[in-house]
């Protein structure tokens, strides 16, 4: 079996201050193993965006990461609203986020797009009023 | 390990006290403490110079070249930077300044701003070029491209490719010399340096085979000769021949302030100044937080080249005189002496802009732990491990600059976990170590003489 690394981030509902600090963290770990550069900047665009919508629609979630020389499987489950329409979430342009949020800089209605853009492989599964997880997978051997 | 990058800052071992200040300053954890000295990681090194400014015995130097190299020439021009004589207080005037260079033994003089014209087309051109990645980050500061390349190596693509005033005016004044029917081999062109990292890179170019510099001339050492000899009042009386050029324009005399560059560009521009503050900022670019910026004006030193580790003079001040200087000239006032009806870099600028582009830059990433990604993920495994024994206290006692770096250089078999004072404390108490052998530990660190 090859070998295999995990890690766990706790993300807090509403605390904009602190987006991004598990993107960082992550970021730090895939240079540390040799990840090539443009997988990295992918991985960590795609893990950002995912963050900061826990951070901008959940009260709270967490980040699983699991990497090993074929791939790196990041998982972003949160407790919060979920979402009703996923097609709908897909689009780009399209977004929930009150005003507040805006003029911080977030909720342009792209997060889900560009995470979908910059992953391999992305799923999402959401129920209402319960949560949503959304996976993203890089796949580190792809010579595309 | 093949090396990567020369450096202009070089350690003397007879006499580094081993005091650790430089350790706990650099921002790329290039340096350990071992048997009492400082030891450099090249590869880690961007010679930002944060370390030389620390010192607080002079244990770090600046290699540059001594004055009398340039008697190697018949033709002998002095490349000065602006910031040179932002070095000096009111009374001070630039002829003086000049006069004493020419006594020095320099045969001409010429303003290193004057390179910025060629270059600010060049790089207006490359803002318009859609396809290109943005940020843009301006190659002005060579720490900045050494930083780039070793902490941030994902936005070496967006380096602009392009040499700095520097070199565009060491070209010109060769090529002009040229003409004049002066054989090249007789010309030697030496660049007043306000920093470390300048010489670095004219000693060793990042993505160019060869520097048109003949040699580097630290700042603070003709800022000392030009001050004695001012102040001796032996100086000034004499007419001080410099080239007929047309006058600098107003921003080209501000090029290498914070905003020089950034002031200039098209879009949405940002200036930011001093090695952390850019790490802080590249940081969160990585993560893509920061977006829809155009282009980025970065630089290692506080204040730009006006804080550079060779400058005498209070940058601030520095600052100052150049914007006021500036000024100045936008209202027709500049005391320099140009003779307006000579020439203009403008005539050259085919043979200049052919001349600009520098080929890629590479990176030079020093974060990894291991080549092999299944080797890196047991090392980062082991480094996990051995951060459970170590406090987190970064105190630098183990001769590492953080409680990870120990762990890391424990990895890569450069260090023990028995340096941590903390961990010698617990096992003298478990009676798995002998005070005496903890010891011998921090002397080997430390040096004998310590303790």
């Amino acid at each position: 079996m090859a070998e295999r690394m995990q890690f766990e981030y706790n993300v807090d509902g509403g605390n904009f201050t602190r987006a991004g600090f598990a993107s960082s963290e992550i970021k730090k770990i895939l240079k540390k193993l040799n990840v090539d550069i443009g997988i990295v900047k992918r991985t960590v665009v795609a893990t950002y965006e995912g963050e900061v919508n826990i951070v901008a629609h959940a009260y709270s979630g967490t980040i699983y990461v699991d990497i090993d020389t074929e791939r790196i499987r990041i998982n972003l489950k949160d407790e919060g609203p979920g979402i009703p329409d996923i097609d709908q979430a897909m689009e780009e342009g399209y977004s929930t986020a009150s005003s507040q949020v805006r003029e911080m800089g977030f909720g342009a209605g792209m997060g889900l797009p560009n995470m979908k853009k910059n992953a391999d492989e992305m799923h999402i599964t959401s129920e209402v009023d319960k949560g949503t997880e959304v996976e993203i997978v890089m796949f580190l051997n792809n010579k595309e | 390990m093949v090396k990567f990058f020369h450096h202009a800052l070089k350690f003397r071992k007879d006499v580094c006290i081993g005091c650790s200040h430089c350790m706990n300053e650099c921002p790329t954890q290039a340096i350990r403490i071992h048997g009492g000295k400082a030891e450099l990681t090249d590869n880690r090194c961007i010679d930002c110079g944060k370390c030389y400014m620390v010192c607080p015995v002079g244990a770090i130097i600046v290699e540059a070249d001594d004055l009398s190299r340039i008697f190697d020439y018949t033709h002998r021009v002095a490349l000065i930077p602006n910031i040179l004589l932002g070095q000096f207080p009111e009374g001070v005037s630039i002829s003086q300044i000049c006069s004493v260079l020419m006594e020095a033994g320099f045969t001409h003089i010429f303003e290193v701003e004057h390179g910025t014209r060629v270059l600010e087309d060049a790089m207006t051109k490359m803002m318009e070029e859609k396809e290109l990645p943005r940020p843009l980050i301006s190659t002005f500061c060579p720490a900045i491209v050494r930083l780039i390349q070793v902490r941030f190596p994902m936005f070496t693509d967006n380096l602009m490719l392009l040499k700095a005033p520097l070199d565009i005016a060491a070209m010109y004044y060769r090529r002009k010399l040229e003409e004049e029917g002066i054989s090249p081999e007789d010309t030697g062109v030496f660049y007043i340096t306000p920093c470390a990292a300048k010489i670095a890179a004219i000693k060793s170019p990042v993505g160019e085979e060869s520097s048109p510099i003949t040699g580097v001339i630290n700042m603070d050492f003709i800022y000392n000769k030009i001050y004695t000899k001012v102040k001796q009042g032996l100086s000034g009386k004499g007419s001080c021949c410099l080239p007929a050029m047309q006058p600098l324009q107003p921003e080209e005399m501000v090029w290498s302030l914070t905003e020089g560059e950034a002031a200039r560009m098209p879009g949405r521009t940002l200036a930011i100044d001093e090695v952390s503050n850019v790490i802080e900022f590249l940081e969160k670019m990585e993560n893509e937080e920061i977006s829809d910026i155009d282009f980025l004006e970065l630089r290692a030193c506080d204040q730009s080249c006006a804080g550079g580790i060779l400058t005498s003079g209070n940058r601030f001040f520095t600052v100052e005189r150049l914007r006021k200087r500036a000024e100045e000239a936008a209202r027709g006032n500049d005391s320099m002496i140009y003779d307006t009806a000579g020439d203009s870099i403008r005539d050259h600028f085919d043979y200049l802009n052919e001349h600009l582009k520098v080929t890629q830059i590479k990176p030079r990433a020093m974060d990894k732990l291991d080549e092999d990604m299944e080797q890196a993920m047991l090392k980062m495994r082991k480094v996990q491990e051995i951060m459970k024994d170590l406090p987190y206290v970064d105190c630098g006692i183990c001769g590492s600059p953080t409680c990870n770096s120990l762990a890391e250089d424990i990895v890569q078999g450069k260090a023990h976990v028995n340096q941590c004072i903390y961990v010698q404390k617990r096992w003298e108490q478990e009676g798995k170590l002998q005070p005496k052998e903890s010891m011998e530990i921090l002397k080997e660190i430390w040096g004998e003489d310590k303790f």
